[in-house]
């Protein structure tokens, strides 16, 4: 199995490269990508760089270009897929099925990878993408339980490509528009979610109130951390309960899971987290690429203590487990 | 401009669901009608027996009927059911997951708002491949629609006008969670909310609707007062989704705002009235907060299409 490994900045590329990574993903500081945060992702001349950087050490670079062209503004997301291609992208990782057409027509030779965003949860809709598109390998959404990715696996007529660890969404990806319905920016349209443009933290007395546009996503009593208030991930009230209605602000870790994901003919391990930086990057992939290493000598590797890099500082093994639902 | 009603995403009881459709095949001033369950399989065997009833119905009363497929496919009899849909002979379907797609490209069908449309070349590539109908996410700003309206001359772009707007889709089921139960014993208990399930923040502020796997807005579309500027940038018809409030009404309303028989205001007012359980929004059609409330006259200078052209 590869181990798909995470960058927002130049130094994050390096320690991912330099701790293990097969593969780095990343992408340009535009709407074009799914990370689309102030101060992340790469200039033209970085791409160029970090390209080289990780060819003199036997890694590949993917670039994402995984959010849905603004109509109107297509100039934009082919752009991105040119200079990609030009700076020697060894893949793009794409979602909308315009720029998938345009990258298959334009750029048949590079290879073209489905990203998470296009939402490809069986067997049938892989097969549309790799019969329209050539795409080579579909990064699944985190929807499906070990079970599932292994049937996948087994029929679809493409790699597969999985989360191991990172930021869990707990809706289909790329098909939720909580985040635009508050704030009016989304992952599919401005690459966004919950952004830190429309966060506020409000003390009422003893009591910090995390929010995000105009609505309160959670209360945090007196000595509690506040955390992010991402929408899906807040506590909300509903005439029988009170809680953390979709998700606790968990993070994914299928760690303890690998052994299976290997057995389930997986083609690569992806660790999510374009804003983190480089201290995180480092030691999950240090960490996987051990796991990964152990596992081709049927042995395991010894846990590594990730829980104070993950979102909440819980971790969760979420869909993977059919109790999840 | 045509009135679709979009297919009922709750969980009716199935002579509730029947009973609303054959009064909608009597009364109702829409010319399609989606029919078929769209958010979770568990409840399709329910339809069953009243659903050819359902199609006969509308049929003989005219109306175009389209099926509709399921929106998160991934377990194998889920991928059986959307074959056996895109197999049915002589009615249209629509696809509301990719694997949709994948059966029916080629032939004419439909596009449901839940497959990511969000651009003239998308849209154009699924036209060239079959789409004669193209429904948009509620979240696309009026802008996206002109421009992808004027790329597919060919095949009827419908907005979603009216109704709770569909926003995610999860494999986890929230009404279930929210009883402390898991999806798989999950005692049907999304039947409780014929509108969804209010979910509140911890200020009570209202915030979405839970409808089993499906997160909804709060707040209901409402696009009468702009049905006029969505027509004359060639969308080609307004989806109706259907709530537990008077839907032949509602249909009524919209129609006579396109027909110039009521004003914009007339009709903003019954339709508040008719359902008052939530905010009216339009805000996504501005590119604002899908939750908020943009009034027609505060939307300077021109309207969004006018703007999104220039």
């Amino acid at each position: 199995m590869e181990l798909i490994c995470p960058a927002g900045t130049m130094g994050a590329f390096r320690a991912a490269v330099d701790a293990g990574a097969d593969a780095v993903y990343c992408g340009f500081r535009d709407a074009t990508n799914a990370r689309n945060f102030p101060g992340l992702n790469f200039s033209r001349a970085e791409l160029g760089e970090a390209v080289a950087h990780a060819r003199t050490r036997g890694a590949r670079t993917f670039v994402a270009i995984n959010t849905f062209p603004t109509a109107g503004d297509a100039a934009t997301w082919r752009s991105a897929v040119d200079d990609a291609v030009e700076l020697g992208a060894d893949a793009l990782i794409l979602a909308d099925i315009g720029l998938l057409d345009y990258a298959a027509r334009t750029h048949p030779g590079v290879r073209r990878h489905l990203s998470v965003q296009a939402a490809a949860s069986n067997v049938d809709s892989i097969r549309y993408f790799v019969e329209s598109f050539g795409v080579k390998r579909v990064v699944l959404p985190r929807v499906l339980t070990v079970a599932e990715v292994a049937a996948i696996t087994a029929a679809a007529a493409c790699e597969t490509e999985v989360f191991a660890f990172g930021g869990l969404c707990v809706m289909a990806e790329g098909r939720c528009q909580l985040s635009s319905y508050v704030t009016g920016q989304s992952p599919n349209m401005n690459g966004v979610c919950s952004p830190a443009s429309h966060v506020t933290y409000r003390d009422e007395g003893e009591t910090v109130v995390s929010r995000l546009g105009d609505l309160t996503v959670d209360r945090f009593a007196p000595g509690v951390p506040a955390g992010y208030p991402t929408l899906c991930k807040g506590r909300f009230r509903t005439d029988r309960s009170e809680g953390y209605l979709f998700e606790e602000p968990v993070s994914l870790d299928a760690y303890e899971l690998l052994p299976e994901l290997k057995r389930a003919g997986v083609s690569a391990l992806k660790i999510e987290g374009r804003q983190r930086g480089r201290a995180y990057v480092e030691q999950v992939v240090r960490r996987f690429r051990a796991a990964i290493d152990a596992l081709g000598h049927a042995g395991r590797a010894p846990p590594g203590d990730l829980a104070a890099m993950s979102e909440g500082q819980a971790m969760t093994t979420g869909a993977y487990r059919k109790t999840w639902r | 401009m045509r009135l679709t009603l979009g297919p009922v995403l709750f969980n009716w009881p199935a002579a509730r669901w029947r009973d609303f459709y054959f009064r909608i095949a009597d009364e109702a001033a829409v010319d399609t009608v989606v029919v078929g369950e769209v958010v979770c399989s568990k409840r399709t065997p329910f339809l069953a027996e009243a659903t050819p009833l359902v199609i006969d119905r509308l049929r003989r009363a005219g109306k175009e009927v389209v099926l509709a497929s399921l929106a998160l496919v991934t377990l194998e009899r889920e991928r059986r059911g959307v074959a056996a849909l895109s197999s049915s002979a002589g009615l249209m379907v629509e696809a509301n997951d990719v694997s949709g797609l994948a059966a029916l490209a080629g032939r004419p069908h439909a596009v449901g708002p839940l497959i990511q449309v969000y651009n003239e070349d998308t849209a154009g590539y699924l036209a060239r491949r079959g789409a004669r109908r193209i429904s948009l996410a509620a979240e696309l700003p009026a802008s996206a629609i002109a421009r992808i309206v004027a790329a597919v001359p060919e095949t009827t772009v419908e907005v979603l006008a009216f109704g709770r707007a569909p926003l995610a889709i999860s494999v986890r089921c929230y009404h279930a969670r929210a009883e402390g139960l898991s999806k798989d014993n999950c005692r049907f208990v999304c039947e409780r909310d014929p509108d969804g399930m209010t979910v509140e923040t911890l200020d009570r502020e209202p915030f979405v609707a839970v409808n089993g796997l499906q997160t909804l807005s709060h707040a209901c579309v409402d696009l009468a007062g702009e049905a006029d500027w969505l027509a004359a940038i060639g969308v080609g018809a307004l989806r109706l989704s259907p709530q537990t409030c008077d839907m032949v009404m509602v249909a009524d309303q919209f129609r006579r705002v396109l027909d110039g028989a009521a004003a914009p205001d007339e009709a903003l007012a019954a339709l508040r009235a008719a359902f008052p359980q939530a905010p009216h929004a339009n805000g996504f059609l501005y590119g604002r907060p899908g939750m908020s409330w943009v009034a027609r006259d505060d939307a300077a200078p021109a309207p969004p299409a006018h703007s999104a052209a220039s």
